[in-house]
């Protein structure tokens, strides 16, 4: 239980230790470095020319077909992970069940590639 | 750190557990300062250079001064950034790299946090730097940025799948997802580490690996000569730096874990061996993983988008959902 507890414990402390670390730097180098803003230096970037209209734009749907494929594919792995601490007490009778709900999702895999979801046109 | 453990929590453990968790950070620190080095130069001595030789004795102040450079500069953040998730990015990529270092064993002595979970916490946080990416390319409000930003994400999720599934064979072969039985469950002979059982598995790992670190053959999303330098390319300074050193993280956090899922961690190659001690074994892997990332980066040429997102839905994880089932028939055969 005392171990249980510490982890947690030390967890926390190493997500405080890296969210003060970079404010600490941060607010450091604000002494530190110069601070002289001119128009130039703070129009966008874009290869030495003066910007065109607004980058800020709607994205090709290609990224949310990658994104929903990784959804269902993360969301297999969450099963895939209690299935395999547990397979060798389980035996055959779950990895035919395995089998199944795999072959499920593989269907869904080949069924995304013939419908060229996989396919990666342009940009 | 093992026998503070099991003490009940009061201020003075906690403390302890601090001044570790400080230890972690200076190490990983220095680890990336030399890392950097070490890269510029393995890479100049493969391309016939001699690298960075000038500050310092053999060039090695060269990262210090860098770091020290980066320090000094002037923080310019563009008039039509969003400045809030602007300034929010770096910090959201850097907190989950360092936060993921709590759980890894480097011996039966010494490790931080003694997490079940293992290697799901890893990838649980190490989502979260995706997400800041995607912010840090939104958020500048520019073209590269943007399209460096999606590409990161859309590659960085593709390559999540295998590279979790392929890790399911070595939790299946050690039952359990704690990284330090994980490594217990392959002592003796170096035949016996996953790396031999587990081949499909350590193949697609690596593959996956280097893709998630977004280094070459797969750093598309900084490919410099289309787009500049992808997401960051309006940060500057000590913002920039964050980034810089969250990718470093991950890359001691990666080789980390190879040398503990498939590289049997401190077990010595023979049990003949074991009067050397585990944290020396630990650290020999783990240098000749790192040594190997920055040898594929000096070795192979950077791929075309349409062949990457390929690799990671047409090969590798087919690859890594046969290589589940060959270890469940595997290990049904042995029984």
């Amino acid at each position: 239980m005392e171990n249980y507890i510490n982890s947690y414990v030390i967890v926390t402390i190493f997500l405080v230790l890296g969210i003060a670390f970079p404010i600490l730097v941060l607010s450091l180098g604000r002494i530190l470095r110069p601070h002289k803003p001119t128009t130039a230096k703070e129009t966008t970037y874009e290869s030495g020319n003066d910007p065109v209209g607004d980058s800020q734009i709607r994205f090709n749907v290609r990224y949310y077909l990658y994104a929903l494929m990784f959804v269902v594919f993360d969301v297999e792995t969450v099963f895939l992970y209690p299935w395999a601490v547990a397979y060798k007490q389980l035996g055959l009778f779950a990895l035919m069940e395995m089998v199944i709900f795999a072959g499920l999702l593989l269907i869904g895999l080949i069924y995304a590639w013939k419908k060229k979801v996989l396919q990666w046109n342009s940009i | 750190m093992q026998h503070f453990w099991d003490q009940p929590l009061s201020w003075g453990t906690a403390a302890i557990f601090a001044a570790g968790a400080v230890g972690v950070l200076a190490f990983v620190l220095f680890f990336v300062t030399y890392a950097i080095y070490f890269e510029r130069k393995v890479i100049g001595w493969m391309q016939y250079r001699k690298g960075p030789n000038r500050t310092g004795p053999l060039g090695l102040l060269q990262s210090v001064a860098d770091v020290a450079k980066l320090l000094l500069k002037e923080d310019t953040i563009p008039k039509k950034a969003d400045k809030g998730l602007f300034v929010l990015a770096p910090v959201l990529a850097f907190v989950p790299s360092f936060a993921v270092l709590a759980m890894i064993p480097y011996s039966m002595n010494l490790q931080f946090a003694d997490l079940n979970v293992g290697f799901l916490y890893y990838i649980a946080l190490s989502g979260i730097t995706t997400i800041a990416i995607v912010v840090g390319g939104w958020a500048s409000n520019n073209k590269y940025a943007l399209l460096g930003g999606m590409r990161s994400a859309a590659q960085m999720i593709s390559y999540e799948v295998p590279l979790v599934i392929s890790v399911v064979g070595c939790v299946m072969l050690s039952g359990s997802l704690n990284l330090r039985e994980i490594v217990e469950s392959q002592a003796g002979y170096f035949w016996q580490w996953n790396f031999i059982p587990q081949i499909i598995g350590f193949a697609v790992f690596l593959v996956a690996a280097v893709s998630e670190l977004n280094r070459t053959p797969f750093d598309l999303p900084e490919a410099e000569s289309e787009l500049v330098a992808g997401y960051h390319v309006e940060y500057s300074g000590f913002r920039f730096a964050f980034f810089m050193l969250t990718e470093y993280v991950y890359v001691y956090a990666i080789a980390a874990l190879t040398t503990l899922l498939f590289l049997g961690g401190w077990n010595a190659p023979a049990p003949q061996l074991d009067f050397i001690p585990g944290i020396l074994w630990f650290f020999v892997k783990f240098a000749f993983i790192v040594f190997s990332l920055f040898w594929i980066r000096a070795t192979f040429p950077r791929l075309r988008v349409d062949q990457l997102m390929g690799l990671a839905w047409k090969v590798l994880l087919p690859l890594a959902i046969l290589n589940i089932f060959l270890t469940a028939i595997g290990i049904e055969l042995m029984r």
